[in-house]
């Protein structure tokens, strides 16, 4: 039998995430571009305009193109529940499995017949019909975003489950509880609305390509119209629900947010940080080192308790505080309580796993009373559960840099396209938009970078979650499947290699059809 | 009265229902595995490629749904067999990989490698995909190398459920003759129902005539190999399970028991297996015939159907561990929670819609048979 060691441990995280975040590359401009084309096609519709099917002709076959590689990365995720995350797999499988069937049944059905009406059916079926299909197409599309996320949000603040000793795992017990989670609901929108700034600023983007060469000029500024609206509303609601991300991370796994920001001494009235630069020298969390080089805070003062408790005044704690408990927080029913210190935690999570073991060893011996005795012994102390396979409170503490600097990037170009898109607008309404050469330019450019800002989101949510699979109950290294650290290495670099051919060969298909532009569809 | 054991069966016929069409909608995969030999010139590939790419999508969802729906089901299978059998899944997974870019990439200007690589892609997912899920399901039968434990969570060191026996982690079922069996039976199945597709779909005489004698390659082999996988496994001994103690034990003539304890999965497993045949000598031996695919596809449905549920019905291990037969997985100690069954069960009543609107779509899109014609007046066609 081999070893659970470390190295397996990271090689399930790194090929998990580079599974996610290549399929992260894909499903955004699904979800984005899916909305333009369907909106131009309802143009269409409305106005009878030929300029307007021949413009969501175009993005179509972006669409179909960017869509096949999210599905072929897409399949991989699903079974890397089973094949590197067995123990997760059955620990949570009776909760966390039901989002993924539901996501099958309801969602990619749906994407997948009405795709095929959408791409094929031009002269097959009637323009209504077709109609319907492109948007049914985009709803199944956005609807396998919900049911996922539901699960992925479940995963940071589990609700509506019971620990059964019987079976060794968790149950659910209130699937609307999972299904209407304000943290589930929140990721959904954040995340679809993402997905739309990614399509917003594609569009732009691209069309800003054919005002820059003269080309194609009447569909650029039509293109660009469209892109710039979308892509403004688009904004305003990612930020307005980055807020809603960052109050809940703050009330619901309280060391993320002290990791996005830094913050290793709580405070109260915290201030938020437009920008810092953290300090190398920083080797643990409870030495003496300050932890910033340099930061400047937003010039609102409480910016951070306001963001996290809706009040300027609250104390946000931090990493340190967290490890050491003693402060008060407020819990769900609103009764004030003291927060337990790591070494308190993890004695009650000790406890919770050896009332178990007791619990199923008096089981088999036939001995309900001691049996019942135990039972009660692990709910007194099963939301610590997970705390019980840690060793060290360092284990607590994700990677600072990464969380942070992704948050602050992520959070700049939030605030950054928001600019890009008043700007663009302004020389849309205008009517010189074409004469905006720097505009054109910078519209751009910026493609790349909303790309960046969903990456960096993930990372901020995941990162961010260590060193849990599952909230304070299953910790990443109780997730995993007992395969030898060799063979996810292998299934790593194939999958690598395989996804990065893949990619190469897609950029260059969706630069020969924009190079190709809209007269050839 | 509807009882956790009743829940338990309703998902086990439901997942039985998945792999039965999902065995039929591998038809595409057996006619990736035909795009060299069945066509000569440019033009026929090109047919063939267009007619199966409107469909791969099918195929694939129905491999993801079927995964979801067993692992919403049945998580203690999800978490064993994909977690122990790595290779052997990570193999199958890595096909279709394959298969999901090759359609929209092959012709497009660009594409970096090539429209020949892309098809060889589809043919290797024909090949591999078709031969590894029959090889893969037929463990259900033949039993694999595991143990459970699930107070294993417990100990810190070591905290995983379920382990594997040996290092090869799912190859070593390549190993049994039996699974073999099954494999090529599917994949000889998938370029049977393939051909019998084309007939059906195409307009082109050449096509038409070359798939009616590809009907008659590959049917024989698949009938060799089905016949033996099915008579060896009847014959053979079976995972069967103590309905009171819930001791597992092998059992002479298991599956046959059990077909003859259950006379309707019998009956409905005869008549599968009549109107596959029924589609494949039809075709054969009336030249007009183009009717093949349906019944030969919904035979399939039937047969494979009834195939999952003598596995797992009738106190049957479906996913029998042949080193440790006590941690055998039984459709009673696998499932998810009454709880959780019950909301699923609430779920699967979205599958006849689903049904009823893939159904209206290929009507609405294939009134008539697809020709060369149709394929380049078509803006988005591979
Ligand atoms: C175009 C991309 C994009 C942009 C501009 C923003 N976000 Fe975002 N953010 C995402 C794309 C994203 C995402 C990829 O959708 C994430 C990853 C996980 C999730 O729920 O959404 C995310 C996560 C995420 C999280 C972590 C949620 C969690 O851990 O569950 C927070 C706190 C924020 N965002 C906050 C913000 C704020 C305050 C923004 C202000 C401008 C912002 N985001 C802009
Ligand atoms: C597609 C967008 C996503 C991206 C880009 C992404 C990114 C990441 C990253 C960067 C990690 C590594 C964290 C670390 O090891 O430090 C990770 C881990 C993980 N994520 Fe995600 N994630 C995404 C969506 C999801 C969703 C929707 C789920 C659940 C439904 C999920 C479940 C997991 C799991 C199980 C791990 C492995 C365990 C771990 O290391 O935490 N991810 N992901
Ligand atoms: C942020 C998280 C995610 C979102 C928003 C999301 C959304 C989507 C969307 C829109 C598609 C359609 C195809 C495309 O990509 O263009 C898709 C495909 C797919 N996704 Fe994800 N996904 C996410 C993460 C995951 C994860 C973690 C899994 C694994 C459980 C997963 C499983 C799949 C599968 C299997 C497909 C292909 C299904 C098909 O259309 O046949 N996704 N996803």
């Amino acid at each position: 039998m081999e070893l659970l060691d470390a190295s397996l441990l990271g090689w399930s995280r790194a090929q998990f995430a580079m599974t996610a975040m290549y399929h992260w590359l894909f499903v955004p401009l699904t979800l984005g571009l899916g909305i333009v084309m369907a909106i131009m096609e309802t143009l269409y519709l409305k106005t009878g305009k030929e300029e307007w099917k021949k413009a969501t002709k175009f993005w179509m076959t972006l669409f179909g193109v960017n869509f096949a590689i999210g599905v072929a990365t897409g399949i991989i995720l699903e079974f890397e529940f089973g094949t590197n995350w067995s123990n997760y797999s059955w620990f949570v499988g009776d909760i966390f499995g039901a989002p993924l069937a539901i996501e099958g049944i309801m969602a990619f059905f749906m994407e997948a017949t009405f795709i095929s009406i959408m791409f094929f059916g031009w002269n097959k079926v009637g323009k209504k019909f077709h109609l319907a299909s492109t948007w049914l197409t985009i709803t199944g599309a956005t609807l396998s975003a919900l049911w996922i996320l539901v699960a992925n949000a479940w995963m940071q603040y589990p609700v509506g489950m019971e620990f059964n000793p019987d079976m060794t795992r968790n149950e659910m017990i209130d699937f609307w509880s999972l299904l209407l989670s304000p943290v589930a609901i929140n990721k959904f929108l954040h995340t679809v609305f993402s997905g739309w700034v990614m399509g917003a600023l594609f569009v732009i983007g691209v069309s800003g390509w054919f005002l820059l060469r003269k080309r194609e000029i009447d569909f650029a500024i039509r293109s660009m119209k469209v892109g710039a609206i979308f892509g403004l509303v688009a904004t305003i609601l990612i930020i307005y629900t980055g807020d809603g991300s960052a109050y809940h991370v703050a009330q619901k796994q309280p060391m993320k947010l002290a990791v996005m920001e830094g913050l290793y001494k709580g405070q109260t009235n915290a201030d938020l940080l437009a920008f810092g630069i953290l300090n190398p020298d920083k080797k643990a969390y409870n030495d003496s080192v300050e932890p910033f080089l340099f930061k400047l805070p937003v010039p609102v003062s409480g910016m951070l308790s306001f963001l996290g408790y809706r009040d300027f005044n609250a104390f946000v704690p931090g990493i340190n505080d967290i490890i050491d408990g003693g402060y008060k927080i407020t819990d769900k029913e609103g009764k004030v309580t003291t927060a337990k210190s790591f070494a308190e935690k993890q004695t009650s999570g000790k406890a919770a796993i050896k009332a178990l073991s007791d619990y199923q060893k008096s089981m088999s011996a036939k001995d309900t009373v001691a049996a019942a005795g135990y039972k009660k012994i692990l709910k007194e102390n099963y939301a610590q559960f997970g705390y019980g396979y840690l060793e060290n409170p360092e284990q607590l503490i994700p990677n600072v840099p990464m969380v942070f600097y992704a948050f602050h990037v992520m959070v700049g170009l939030g605030m950054y396209f928001l600019a890009l898109f008043v700007i663009v607008l302004f020389f849309v309404y205008r009517k010189s938009i074409e004469k905006q050469k720097w505009l054109l330019w910078i519209s751009l450019l910026t493609i790349p970078l909303g790309y960046l800002a969903g990456e960096l989101g993930w990372a901020v949510a995941e990162v961010g979650r260590q060193p849990w699979a599952i909230q304070d109950v299953l910790p990443v290294q109780a997730a995993i499947s007992n395969i030898s650290s060799g063979s996810v290495q292998l299934t790593f670099y194939m999958f690598l290699i395989l996804f990065t051919a893949l990619l190469v060969a897609e950029v260059r298909i969706m630069l020969n059809q924009i190079k190709k532009g809209p007269e050839s569809h | 009265m509807i009882t956790y054991s009743f829940l338990q069966h309703y998902w086990w016929f439901i997942i039985s229902l998945l792999g039965g069409i999902l065995t039929f909608l591998l038809f595409v995969q057996g006619g990736q595995s035909m795009i060299f030999s069945l066509s000569k010139t440019e033009d026929e590939r090109r047919i063939i490629v267009n007619v199966l790419g409107r469909k791969w999508e099918y195929t694939f969802t129905t491999l993801v749904t079927f995964g979801g729906a067993f692992f919403a089901s049945f998580p203690l299978f999800y978490s064993t067999s994909f977690g122990g059998a790595y290779w052997v899944w990570m193999a199958i997974l890595f096909c279709f990989t394959l298969q999901a870019v090759s359609y929209e990439f092959q012709t497009k200007p660009g594409n970096v490698f090539g429209k020949t690589t892309y098809r060889t892609l589809l043919f290797l997912n024909g090949l591999l995909g078709t031969i590894l899920l029959g090889a893969a399901i037929a463990t259900f039968f033949t039993g694999s190398d595991f143990v459970v434990n699930k107070s294993n969570i417990t100990t810190m060191t070591q905290p995983v459920i379920s382990s594997w026996g040996n290092s090869w982690h799912g190859l070593e079922a390549l190993l049994n003759l039996r699974n073999w069996m099954l494999g090529f039976a599917v994949f000889f199945l998938a370029r049977t129902l393939a051909s019998l597709y084309f007939i059906n779909r195409l307009k082109n005489e050449v096509l038409e005539s070359r798939s009616r004698k590809f009907v008659l390659y590959n049917a024989l082999p698949f009938l060799v190999f089905f016949l033996t996988f099915v008579i060896w496994t009847l014959l053979s001994e079976g995972f069967a399970v103590d309905p009171v103690t819930k001791v597992v034990s092998l059992e002479k003539f298991k599956y046959f028991t059990n077909l003859i304890e259950m006379p309707l999965i019998l009956i409905f497993f005869l008549l599968g297996v009549v109107a596959v045949l029924w589609g494949i000598l039809g075709t054969l031996f009336m030249n007009k015939y183009k009717k093949g695919i349906w019944f030969s596809g919904i035979g399939t449905i039937v047969t494979v159907c009834c195939l999952l549920l003598i596995a797992g019905y009738n106190n049957t291990s479906f996913y029998p561990s042949s080193t440790d037969l006590q941690s055998s997985l039984t459709i009673f100690n696998s499932s998810s929670s009454n709880f959780t069954l019950k909301a699923m069960s609430w779920v699967s009543l979205l599958i006849p819609f689903v049904l009823a609107y893939i159904f209206y779509a290929w009507r609405s899109m294939e009134k008539k048979p697809t020709d060369l014609e149709d394929i380049n007046n078509d803006h988005h066609a591979y």
